[in-house]
């Protein structure tokens, strides 16, 4: 039996179906309004969290809450080496420096931290948003005597295709390191911490890496955008939100599947840009009903019920193929 | 040769000395027994030697190298494979792949992924469980629980297999099954030590037996020398 490969037959209608919605979002700027180009670039937005939050903390069992820190510092990044007066570095290179500081930040923190387990190592990271949003607090009152800054204007095409290529980027490497053996030491920490470390599992450095990867990812989504918001402050860029949002969507979607945090991360988002222009005032209550019911009756999150209805439907067909056999 | 020695090894819990000032030697081939009543620092000797703990104070060799304060994954890459008294099997995971992860990681250097594929088919040809590699982990009866582990703890191709109470819970023919497990690991020249409570597994099976008693060894031998040693039988049965 052959479980690190996958079959030819298993791989060609996803990757099929990849192929066709990647197709869709490359080509959306021409056929798409503006309106659905900036909407999509948001809804990337939140995939490109809830995937990167699901890399890390799904197969390792760790919840992390830090997801709003390693954005922020991205945002940040953005408002120092691009700002309206004129940008200091290339927008490329940022993207890739807020990336790169974000996974710096995971690398020391994720050292100290990930001996914690359980409910411990959830109210340490989010502490560490709640920290950073405070030290910036501080750093823009006594040290450059401002409030916030302004980030310079990025065309909103320009803006789409960077945040869709941070996504592309980020499903090639959750497919690929659930795929590795890499991937096969997180499930075997997140099943069994102990028993991982005494069949030679590295558990410290196999969590450290994966933190810092997914740290990356956060942190460049954060700079491109900032970008969009044109204003930032620490309050902006440190929105605690941003830590809870990527949880609750890859819940919603369901974690099991490589697409179940897309599909939750897509229909979510949709449903708060939809509610919150809809029904301004009532859109959190109406988000909250949508997610306890989530929570109370779709256990393994939408994929669950998508698979279980797949499975009703086969067996229904099924046996309406034996009935019209025994009939003729 | 002594595959693994132990000086005055000791370690506290709070005020409690859990194991305190044990010297022991393991001799290559050897299977040993380590026996004690409940809370004798068995598997506390355990967690030291496979370094899920340091001693303190206190010195750990294997194969005349101190490894004390190593990392347990270093410590399994060296050549010393551990099972747990409390079965720790990742149980959402297919059989195989329990035991893939076992030679994936654990051997040293590592192997392809081919290599790791093989030895894991041939760990589970070992203990008997080719049949149910397909099967999640948590579908399996108690005993084949812990011959999984065993699997997953010889893919590692261990030279010294600790074996925390591999027959506790098991019923008379699955014990029976177990001791036949422990000769033939036995045979492939791997060396054991383990812990057990069912004494006709022991005495079988063992070619020495340590003693503890609320952390101190209190007695090492033959079977025949442990079952007729007045100390031990006090400590089981009172004097």
């Amino acid at each position: 039996m052959n479980i690190t490969r996958f079959t030819s037959k298993g791989f060609l209608i996803p990757g099929l179906i990849s192929l066709v919605i990647l197709i869709a979002l490359v080509t959306l700027p021409f056929y798409g309004s503006l309106y659905n180009v900036i909407m999509v670039t948001s809804i990337l937005m939140y995939i490109i969290l809830t995937v990167s939050w699901v890399l890390f903390s799904g197969p390792t069992g760790y919840m992390s809450l830090a997801t709003a820190a390693f954005f922020g510092i991205g945002i940040y990044a953005s408002a120092i080496f691009l700002p309206n007066t004129g940008a200091i570095l290339p927008l490329l290179v940022v993207v890739v420096i807020g990336g790169l500081v974000s996974s710096l930040v995971a690398l020391g923190v994720g050292a100290l931290t990930l001996r914690l387990r359980g409910i411990y190592f959830a109210i340490f990271t989010f502490g560490l948003v709640v920290l950073i949003l405070e030290l910036g607090n501080w750093w823009e009152h006594t040290v450059t005597h401002t409030r916030g800054r302004f980030v310079m204007l990025v065309d909103n095409d320009v803006i789409f295709y960077i945040m869709l290529a941070i996504f592309v980027l980020l499903m090639l490497t959750t497919y690929l390191i659930r795929r590795s053996k890499f991937g096969l030491a997180m499930r075997s920490i997140g099943e069994n911490e102990e028993a991982a470390a005494h069949i030679g599992v590295n558990v410290t450095m196999v969590k450290v890496i994966t933190f810092a990867i997914s740290a990356f990812f956060m942190g460049a989504a954060g700079v491109i955008w900032a970008t969009k918001l044109t204003y930032v402050d620490p309050y902006v860029a440190f929105n605690p939100l941003f830590s809870f949002m990527p949880v609750l969507m890859a819940i919603f979607g369901g974690m099991g599947q490589i697409y179940g945090p897309v599909i939750g991360a897509v229909i979510f988002a949709y449903l708060q840009e939809k509610l919150q222009t809809e029904f301004p005032y009532y859109y959190m209550l109406i988000f909250g009903f949508v997610l306890v019911a989530a929570i109370l009756y779709l256990p393994d999150g939408l994929i669950g019920l998508i698979q279980k209805l797949w499975r009703l439907i086969r067996r229904w067909r099924k046996g309406g193929a034996a009935k019209q056999d025994a009939n003729t | 040769m002594q595959i693994l020695e132990g000086e005055k090894v000791t370690k506290y819990f709070g005020g409690l000395a859990a194991v305190s000032n044990v010297d022991f030697y393991v001799g290559q081939g050897e299977v040993v027994g380590l026996i004690g009543p409940n809370g004798a620092g068995k598997t506390t000797l355990f967690n030291l030697i496979s370094a899920s703990l340091v001693p303190k104070p206190g010195v750990i060799k294997f194969k005349g190298k101190n490894i004390t304060g190593k990392k347990p994954h270093k410590i399994c890459r060296m050549g010393i494979a551990r099972t747990f008294q409390t079965v720790k099997i990742f149980t959402n995971m297919p059989v195989l792949q329990n035991v893939l992860a076992g030679s994936f990681f654990g051997t040293s250097p590592g192997m392809s992924s081919a290599d790791a594929a093989r030895e894991a088919s041939e760990s589970l040809e070992f203990v008997g469980l080719s049949d149910m590699a397909a099967l999640p982990a948590r579908d399996l009866t108690l005993a084949n629980q812990k011959r999984l582990e065993v699997a997953r703890a010889m893919a590692t191709r261990p030279e010294l297999l600790l074996l925390d109470e591999l027959m506790a819970g098991l019923n008379a023919t699955e014990i029976t099954e177990g001791m036949e497990l422990v000769k033939k690991i036995r045979d492939k020249g791997i060396t054991i030590v383990m812990i057990e409570h069912v004494m006709k597994a022991i005495m079988n099976v063992c070619d020495r037996i340590i003693v503890l008693h609320h952390g101190e060894k209190i007695a090492e031998g033959t079977p025949q020398e442990i079952a007729t040693s007045k100390k031990v039988i006090e400590v089981y049965l009172g004097e």
